[in-house]
């Protein structure tokens, strides 16, 4: 299953609901405003860090680019994909589903 | 206009229908249950889960008269009732669950008490488990 965030952890508790209802070894597409829980150092980066045991985390490039931030903002480990990335990941992992 | 034929004899698939926002505030809690009924009319299974504040959306006692807007908690009884007829009646192949997250309950200091359809009250794990099994998710 791949799971996509398009909130910003900051405003909603869609990553929180996510995160806690991901099945373990599932997939992690933040994607939009969900871009800003993959910044590394901020108050909310520790839910990432903590997901990425149980988790392969990705970030979609031109949402990241968008907001001015670069591959190096990342914390590390979250692998940055572009649109055919994305279209990767979908086809990879069958069900999909969106935390909106 | 053309008119299209659905061949869906033995096609059956689990939907996850997960809502998760209020009612009334916005439109995604409608849209969602636009989608059950429309599934209901295929005879597929479905689980409906309310997760967040998407338990506020079965809480009994809606009256909506005030706001202008159309109190719709009702067709969640009309769901369910749907749901027993499913259950009872075996040449029906559609199994249906309502579920509820306890988690979501607890922050929000809610039971089962209070809402207006019988539910399953289940725990974030047991669900993830429900919905990695199914599918298709529709989400709002």
């Amino acid at each position: 299953m791949l799971h996509t965030v398009n909130k910003s952890p900051f405003e909603r508790n869609s990553l929180d609901t996510c995160l806690r209802l991901a099945k373990k070894g599932s997939a992690i597409l933040l994607i939009e405003d969900g871009v800003i829980a993959a910044i590394k150092g901020t108050a909310q980066s520790a839910k990432i860090e903590g997901a990425m045991g149980d988790h392969a985390i990705y970030v979609l490039g031109p949402d990241l680019k968008a907001r001015a931030f670069s591959a190096d903002s990342v914390i590390d480990g979250v692998k940055v994909v572009d649109y055919a990335g994305f279209v990767d990941l979908a086809e990879e992992h069958g069900t999909h589903n969106a935390w909106l | 206009m053309a008119e299209f034929e659905f061949e869906t004899e033995g096609v059956k698939k689990t939907f996850t229908f997960m809502n998760r926002k209020a009612p009334y505030g916005t439109i995604y809690a409608l849209e969602v249950l636009e989608t059950v009924l429309i599934s209901a009319a295929f005879e597929q299974h479905a689980n409906i889960i309310f997760v967040d504040d998407g338990v506020y959306q079965i809480k009994a006692g809606q009256d909506t008269t005030a706001i202008n807007m159309k109190n719709f908690s009702p067709t969640y009884g009309i769901i369910e009732m749907e749901k027993e007829d499913a259950d009872e009646d075996d040449d029906i192949d559609m199994v249906w669950r309502i579920i509820v997250e306890k988690e979501s309950l607890d922050a929000r200091g809610l039971t089962e008490d209070d809402f207006k359809v019988s539910v399953e009250v289940l725990s974030a794990a047991e669900i993830a488990d429900i919905v990695d099994a199914s599918d298709c998710v529709i989400s709002g």
